[in-house]
């Protein structure tokens, strides 16, 4: 296997083991990364990609094992060694000041300095040397508030270049990314290499691996599986080889003829104190028995369509759940109506990580559970068990705090505990970012289950592929608004795409 | 629990006592007078005598009534601040009761105080509440407020209104005998005019009652799931807003319950500020027992166990009696410091 690319090993890792109560999270990993390749990591969510990342970014210190760097031996303490070294991160979500400027968030924490002042001239001078040298454009005097999303992540990458970086960490960089923004970035990425850089990409995105990277190193809980040619390996091996089997096929799907109207949206805006609203006027029906996926790139609007429809924040417009319309009625008001909620930010609003699995799946049932003011202790084990048996949570431990499961089990708490009403509308935001693969299935058959049950779906997921799997029709948001509307035959990746940035199909 | 959580809930605190001691030595070794010297008259005037146990027993009891107080709002996720002026009302309405009613028998007019304090307290606690749920009003402003009110409100109360007559300190007039809570020196061998009273019992059950309404009731469950992850609560149509109005009344009414101590078990009357700051030693009490009601009553008691030393100290050595709230801080320090490196090393331990 050889792969185009500088000579010699950027990174080489030898026997690499990290530990962490419960889990080895990288089991004597083997790893090496040539000067001047692309090198995508890929695996489940939970495979060690980003622990072996973090360790290489000195932000973890492994349980054994050695590392060698550009041919010298390296053992960083701390993410200041690491960039010392010539290693930068640029991190999934952005560490960008939104009120400061381009350049000076280049600088920001080395700021060149004269006379005790900063040196704007001087900073300004590395910043455009280095957006020509790798052919990265930015206003150096625009305010990062202003930026899109696309220029905000190569500001990231200037950030790390302009500290001396010859060795590129990427965590997930087009998880935030319309298709037209992540085809720019591997062109970026593409010029790093070619400058000499070296690239590591931790995806899970298998398509981008054999498209722009020149190897890929997969790994599987803990465990190297291997290390492959990447444009030689398509995209069915590599799945088999991330997941250790082959991948479920498709669900069928039940033909519906939908239902009733059972949420109704119109001309709704959340009402933001003192800024203005993200969206501008959104339009749409869901109907029992079907699913509605909103496509879209994150930012859109999305989040605040699921708060007003939840009543998390106000709105002007109108919001019908049942007919019945909604306007200032409390999250608990809605609920009533028969609407469950897994909600985007799953840690922080989906469940509370430091109660133990039966107390998340009481949330909102408590009142079911007591008898005369008090809890009834067996009937909340029994009924613990029960909802961890349904939706085959792992491990079976009523009693452990949800903070130790992973991410996927602990979706799967959040939906055992919203599917259990019998609600009629079920508001799903992403619901399988960050869990693996197998679980991201249950979840996949669980929204499927209760569509074909008579159940309504609002879905919102910055997955393409998700959104098409599961809608029966999808809806784009554009700058908060709905841009276009497909039928689940018509909903093809390109339409979409383009309709995502603001094109028309 | 596990070991790991039950080394931090036991050890971290232990340690940071062990320290803070340590470091009052030091500190009067430093100002030149034997830490053996002060231990001693301490272990002799404190523990060692049924007088000096009762001294503890009785600032442990409003103690661990402020404590208890800033320990529940605080489960709940809200920062009590306001203990001092609950404490103020609550006293305050049970001198009105027991003087409103002069005949009533001893069996209904002790009950019914204890009751009133508890609810003067109650509704002072859950006017903040109420301004935190409706409007938004973040409560830490508003307790301190609802103080200075408190403290206003009484003042005014008893210098103009309900002051003895004849008298110059302002204070009202005696509180009938009928409403007196029993001193625990008549029923054991502590010494019978020691301030030590039944409150304490009142403050037990309190601690028990708490305990059990956490972990056992709706409400409770409701107050934990607010204090842990309030998005996830709001999210999951928790009712937010009321949970926060009943928990800001229960830590209400269990301030109102050191009032108790004061008025029915102590003082006879109401004694205008009577409170010293009680309060607010109740917040480093509830950091100390880590929130929890057990740990409250046992922080209480070393809180007490250190006023009642302070009083040995003075009296009986040169060293300042300040040394006793000099160590009562480092405690405090040596917690919130202690906790957020034990923090930081869970973390350290557990990511991935």
């Amino acid at each position: 296997m050889t792969a185009p690319g500088g000579s010699g090993a950027a990174l080489v890792v030898r026997g690499l083991t990290k530990r962490y109560p419960r889990v080895l999270a990288l089991d004597s990993v083997d790893w090496e990364v040539r000067a001047g390749e692309v090198h995508a990591l890929v695996g489940e969510n939970g495979a060690g990609k980003s622990t072996l990342a973090r360790i290489v970014y000195g932000a973890a210190a492994p349980d054994g094992g050695t590392l060698e760097l550009f041919g010298a031996p390296y053992a960083p303490r701390g993410p200041r060694d690491a960039v010392a070294a010539g290693v930068g991160l640029v991190h999934q979500h952005f560490m960008l000041v939104d009120t400061l400027t381009v350049w000076q968030n280049a600088v920001l924490g080395r700021e060149p300095s004269r006379g005790g002042w900063i040196d704007g001239a001087r900073a300004r001078r590395e910043l455009a040397e280095i957006s020509r040298r790798f052919g990265l454009t930015l206003d150096p005097d625009a305010r990062v508030a202003d930026l899109s999303v696309g220029e905000r992540q190569r500001l990231e990458i200037v950030k790390v270049l302009m500290r001396g970086a010859r060795l590129l960490i990427l965590d997930e960089p087009t998880a935030v990314l319309a298709p037209a923004e992540a085809e720019a970035m591997y062109a970026t990425v593409g010029r790093l290499a070619a400058e000499g850089a070296t690239v590591i990409v931790v995806t899970h995105r298998l398509a981008e691996v054999r498209r722009h990277a020149d190897r890929a190193t997969v790994l599987r809980r803990g465990a190297k599986i291997d290390t492959v040619d990447a444009k030689a390996t398509d995209e069915r091996e590599l799945a088999r080889l991330v997941v250790g089997r082959d991948p479920a096929p498709p669900r069928a799907r039940a033909a519906r003829e939908p239902g009733p109207v059972v949420l109704a949206v119109r001309d709704a805006r959340e009402v933001r104190v003192g800024g203005t609203s993200r969206l501008r006027g959104v339009s749409l029906d869901v109907r029992a028995g079907e699913i509605v996926g909103i496509a879209g790139v994150e930012g859109n609007g999305q989040r605040e369509l699921m708060e007003i429809v939840a009543g998390l924040v106000p709105f002007t417009g109108d919001v019908e759940i049942g007919g019945e319309s909604v306007h200032r009625a409390s999250p608990r008001a809605i609920r009533r109506l028969g609407v469950a909620h897994v909600p985007e930010d799953r840690l922080g609003a989906g469940v509370i990580p430091a109660m133990n699995v039966a107390e998340n799946l009481l949330l909102g049932h408590e009142e079911r559970f007591a008898r005369a003011g008090t809890f009834d202790r067996g009937a909340i084990a029994a009924h613990a068990r029960e909802r961890i048996e349904a939706f085959d949570v792992r491990p079976a431990d009523p009693d452990l705090a949800l903070e130790t499961l992973s991410g996927g089990n602990q979706q799967k708490v959040v939906l055992a505990r919203e599917t259990e009403d019998g609600p009629r509308l079920l508001l799903a935001a992403h619901p399988t970012r960050g869990v693996d693969v197998g679980a991201a299935e249950s979840v996949h058959a669980a929204l499927l289950a209760f569509r074909d049950a008579g159940g309504a779906v609002l879905l919102v997921s910055a997955d393409l592929s998700e959104v098409r799997a599961l809608a029966d029709r999808v809806l784009v948001i554009y700058d908060g608004a709905i841009a276009a509307e497909y039928p689940r035959a018509e909903a093809d990746e390109e339409r979409l795409g383009l309709a995502m940035t603001g094109g028309r199909a | 629990m596990t070991l790991r959580s039950l080394g931090a809930a036991v050890l971290a605190p232990a340690a940071s006592v062990a320290a803070a001691l340590l470091f009052g030595a030091l500190l009067i070794l430093a100002i030149g007078e034997s830490p053996l010297v002060v231990a001693e008259v301490c272990a002799k005037g404190v523990f060692g005598t049924a007088e000096g146990l009762a001294t503890i027993l009785f600032s442990a009891t409003g103690l661990m009534c402020t404590g208890l107080s800033v320990a529940f709002a605080y489960r709940a996720g809200l920062f009590n601040i306001g203990a001092e002026g609950q404490v103020l009302v609550g006293a305050f309405v049970a001198t009105l009761v027991a003087l409103a009613l002069p005949a009533a028998p001893a069996l209904v007019l002790v009950p019914l105080c204890v009751v009133a304090a508890a609810i003067g307290g109650a509704f002072w606690g859950a006017i903040p509440g109420f301004l935190r749920a409706r409007l938004g009003v973040h409560e830490v402003i508003n307790t301190i407020m609802l103080n200075f009110l408190a403290s206003a409100l009484t003042g005014y109360l008893v210098v103009h209104v309900l002051r003895e007559p004849g008298e110059m300190i302002p204070q009202t007039p005696a509180i009938p005998l009928a409403a007196h809570l029993p001193r625990l020196g008549e029923w054991t061998p502590l010494p019978a005019q020691s301030p030590a009273n039944a409150a304490l019992l009142v403050a037990l059950a309190a601690a028990l009652a708490l305990a059990w309404i956490l972990a056992r009731t709706p409400f409770g469950f409701r107050v934990r799931a607010l204090g842990l992850g309030e998005r996830a609560a709001r999210t999951a149509g928790l009712p937010v807003g009321a949970t926060i109005v009943g928990a800001m009344a229960v830590a209400g009414a269990v301030a109102g319950l050191a009032g108790a101590n004061e008025v029915l078990g102590f003082r006879y009357r109401f004694l205008d500020n009577f409170t010293g700051g009680i309060g607010f030693l109740g917040i480093a009490v509830a950091l100390l027992g880590r929130a929890r009601p057990g740990g409250v009553v046992i922080a209480a008691l070393l809180f007490g166990a250190l006023n009642a030393a302070s009083l040995e100290i003075d009296l009986f050595t040169d060293v300042p009696r300040e040394i006793g709230f000099v160590v009562q801080a480092a405690i405090l320090l040596f917690v919130v410091a202690g906790d957020h490196v034990l923090r930081r090393r869970l973390a350290a331990g557990r990511e991935g």
